[in-house]
């Protein structure tokens, strides 16, 4: 039998000093700042990407000018794992689930007409982040805009993709390398950059529970943290900048109180092990994305009702950030209906409904408050569990996330089969000879072609040697133990492909070879 | 298990199935329930592993002598990608083996692919059954 009445029993052992704080005070249990959504809501910013850049760029003017207020770049299949568009491996994939991005001149179409120190901007790329990332900031160094002044996230979390996402492009160990050289250079450089999204989100999508989302995804942070201080860096000059990423899934009060613990659990953590003492370091800041995986091709207008509910556990959790799903992702990427009708989900929430006038509303409440602390409790036992098998590396090595996460999807999957878990639509319902009418988003079959004119006609007009002389320092400089970023944005200027660069550290690095776990 | 027994249960040779992934895509979530789901339904499943490319799978089918190869796709390049794998099975020779697919494909793709020679499209929400009732069909068919 499942509890049904919680009362002040259930959380006797709660101190809310030591085990809450107030609202914007460690451990941040509540809400990493006192005045949450007060004078600013959540940014709204819609995962958005198709085709060619010029048709995505398109995308970003249509969501800002209704009302979107962050952009957030979602790369094609090729791009996301470091092949240019006519490579053979890029063979029907350009522009499918993203956008294609070869070159800086790409970059600049994409961003044409938007001003990098006014909008944040986040971006989808983890195995070649450094590339797309050195790519961000030649475009803002010729647009003349000072590093100093943009804001956004790059995802850059590769161990994740080698426990759920799959696309990587590097082996662990050098991909952390790319990573812990981020850090430092955007210390030095790009102070306002996210420069990690260290995400759950996929790790969910993959089948896993909360509280395995909320255990994994920790563990990789400290494992990013240990890897920047071996990398010699103080905790406090790169920690300010780490961010996260959480689903937002339908179980809606677990959902909340996983947020609520993964405050939590990062402050006491960044304290206690690492002796960070800035307070930027100790604020677990989150983007959420509701959960795709729960969106269904029956009724699919049942979808837009799902995503609602979950952007409000995402709200009612703090985010800081926020993406909605549109109602026919299902079928095909969103048309500009539907992305506008899901930022106007967005737009309800934070204007119409009165959830946003105060902070953490369920503070307090028997059942979040026991539910929290239970979720922090099964991600202390992950964690410890993570520890005996050897930590993170060992983990993907040896095919244990990936068991792990099989098991619960398929027990989920199972559940459903069995009707034990209801979904509307689908197994209960269900209306057998139902016709969609949806308007679905269309991918030209030509763009691939016309992409792959363009790299042609680039490879063409740029200085072969500059190109050359720029891959060879960059060679040069992955072989040492010297810092990457420079070296990329020298290559991304002199118009050197995402390709080139990516098989050039290849060669230095080597190729991963996943466990096949099934 | 909850699954009906399924009819290749009652053989005494298992059937084989391929269950392949195509392209780059990395959405493994699907075709990993659904290639545990097919062996506890009694079937013998081969793995391609990610990021297989048709003519990958196409050559895999015909050494490994299966029925079905049944394809996940979910990056949108299924376009391409899946008629090529029918069309490698055919200049192989291999013409009984039926291709299906699964993954994020419209009504619309779904009907152009079936012109092109793909069995079946199952679309995402799929009760695992209905595709091992769909399997045992055919299989008993053949």
């Amino acid at each position: 039998m499942k509890k049904r009445i919680y009362t002040a029993r259930d959380i006797r052992g709660l101190k809310p000093r030591r085990d809450l704080g107030v609202p914007g005070t460690f451990p941040y249990t509540r809400a990493i700042r006192a005045d949450l959504y007060e004078n600013r809501f959540w940014t709204m910013r819609l995962f958005s990407g198709f085709g060619l850049p010029d048709e995505t760029n398109r995308r970003f003017h249509y969501l800002l000018k209704q009302g979107e207020t962050g952009l957030s770049v979602a790369f094609d299949l090729p791009t996301l794992l470091g092949y240019d568009s006519d490579d053979p491996q890029a063979e029907g994939e350009v522009g499918r689930c993203g956008v294609a991005i070869d070159s800086l001149e790409d970059m600049e179409l994409l961003f044409s007409k938007i001003h990098l120190d006014q909008v944040s901007t986040s971006m989808t790329i983890n195995g070649p982040a450094a590339i797309l990332y050195a790519m961000y900031l030649a475009c803002a160094k010729k647009k003349g805009v000072p590093w100093s002044k943009i804001r956004g996230t790059l995802q850059n979390d590769c161990l994740k993709e080698y426990i759920a996402q799959n696309t990587w492009t590097f082996p662990p160990v050098p991909a952390l390398r790319l990573i812990t050289d981020i850090f430092a250079f955007s210390a030095r450089h790009v102070p306002k950059f996210n420069t990690i999204s260290i995400s759950g989100y996929h790790i969910r999508e993959a089948g896993a529970t909360a509280a395995q989302e909320l255990g994994f995804t920790l563990a990789n942070g400290f494992t990013y943290v240990e890897a920047g201080i071996r990398a010699g860096l103080a905790v406090d000059a790169f920690a300010p900048r780490l961010s996260f990423f959480f689903n937002s899934h339908l179980n809606f009060f677990e959902e909340i109180a996983k947020y609520r613990a993964a405050r939590k659990l990062w402050a006491q953590t960044m304290k206690r092990r690492f002796k960070a003492r800035e307070e930027q370091s100790l604020k677990l800041r989150f983007h959420t994305q509701t959960a795709g995986c729960t969106l269904t091709r029956q009724q699919p207008y049942n979808n837009i009702v799902r995503t609602a509910y979950q952007a409000l556990a995402a709200v009612l959790g703090g985010t800081q950030s926020l993406h909605t799903n549109s109602l026919d992702e299902t079928f095909s990427l969103p048309s500009d209906e539907t992305a506008k009708l899901a930022l106007r989900t967005q737009q309800i929430l934070a204007h119409e409904t009165g959830v946003t006038q105060v902070v953490d509303p369920l503070g307090g409440s028997y059942y979040v408050e026991a539910l929290t602390a239970g979720l922090e409790h099964q991600a202390r036992e992950i964690l410890n569990e993570i520890r005996r098998e050897g930590g993170v590396l060992a983990c993907i090595e040896s095919g244990w996330f990936q068991r792990e996460i099989a098991r619960s999807a398929y027990a989920e999957q199972m559940a459903i089969e069995r009707r034990e878990k209801i979904v509307v639509g689908v197994n209960a319902y269900a209306e057998p000879d139902e016709k969609s009418a949806l308007h679905i988003l269309e991918v030209s079959p030509a763009i691939e072609q016309k992409q792959c004119r363009r790299l042609k006609g680039l490879k063409k007009k740029r200085s072969a040697r500059r190109v050359q002389r720029a891959l060879d320092r960059l060679q040069e400089r992955a072989e040492s133990q010297q810092n990457l970023m420079p070296s990329l944005v020298e290559a991304a200027l002199s118009n050197a492909t995402l390709g080139e660069m990516t098989r050039t550290l290849k060669g230095v690095f080597g190729e991963y070879e996943p466990p096949t776990v099934l | 298990m909850s699954l009906r027994l399924s009819y290749s249960k009652k053989r005494r040779i298992p059937p084989r199935i391929l269950v392949a992934k195509l392209g780059l895509d990395g959405h493994d979530r699907g075709i990993k329930i659904i290639a545990h789901a097919l062996r506890d339904a009694g079937y013998e499943v081969i793995y391609t592993g990610l990021f297989q490319t048709p003519e990958v799978v196409a050559q895999a089918a015909v050494e490994e002598d299966v029925r079905i190869v049944a394809v996940s796709i979910l990056s949108g390049a299924h376009k391409v990608l899946l008629p090529k794998v029918v069309k490698l099975l055919k200049k192989k020779g291999a013409r009984d083996v039926q291709v299906i697919g699964g993954g994020i494909i419209s009504a619309k793709d779904a009907e152009r692919l079936k012109k092109q020679g793909i069995a079946r499209v199952f679309g995402p929400g799929t009760p695992v059954q209905e595709i091992i009732s769909f399997l045992d069909r055919e299989l008993e068919r053949s």
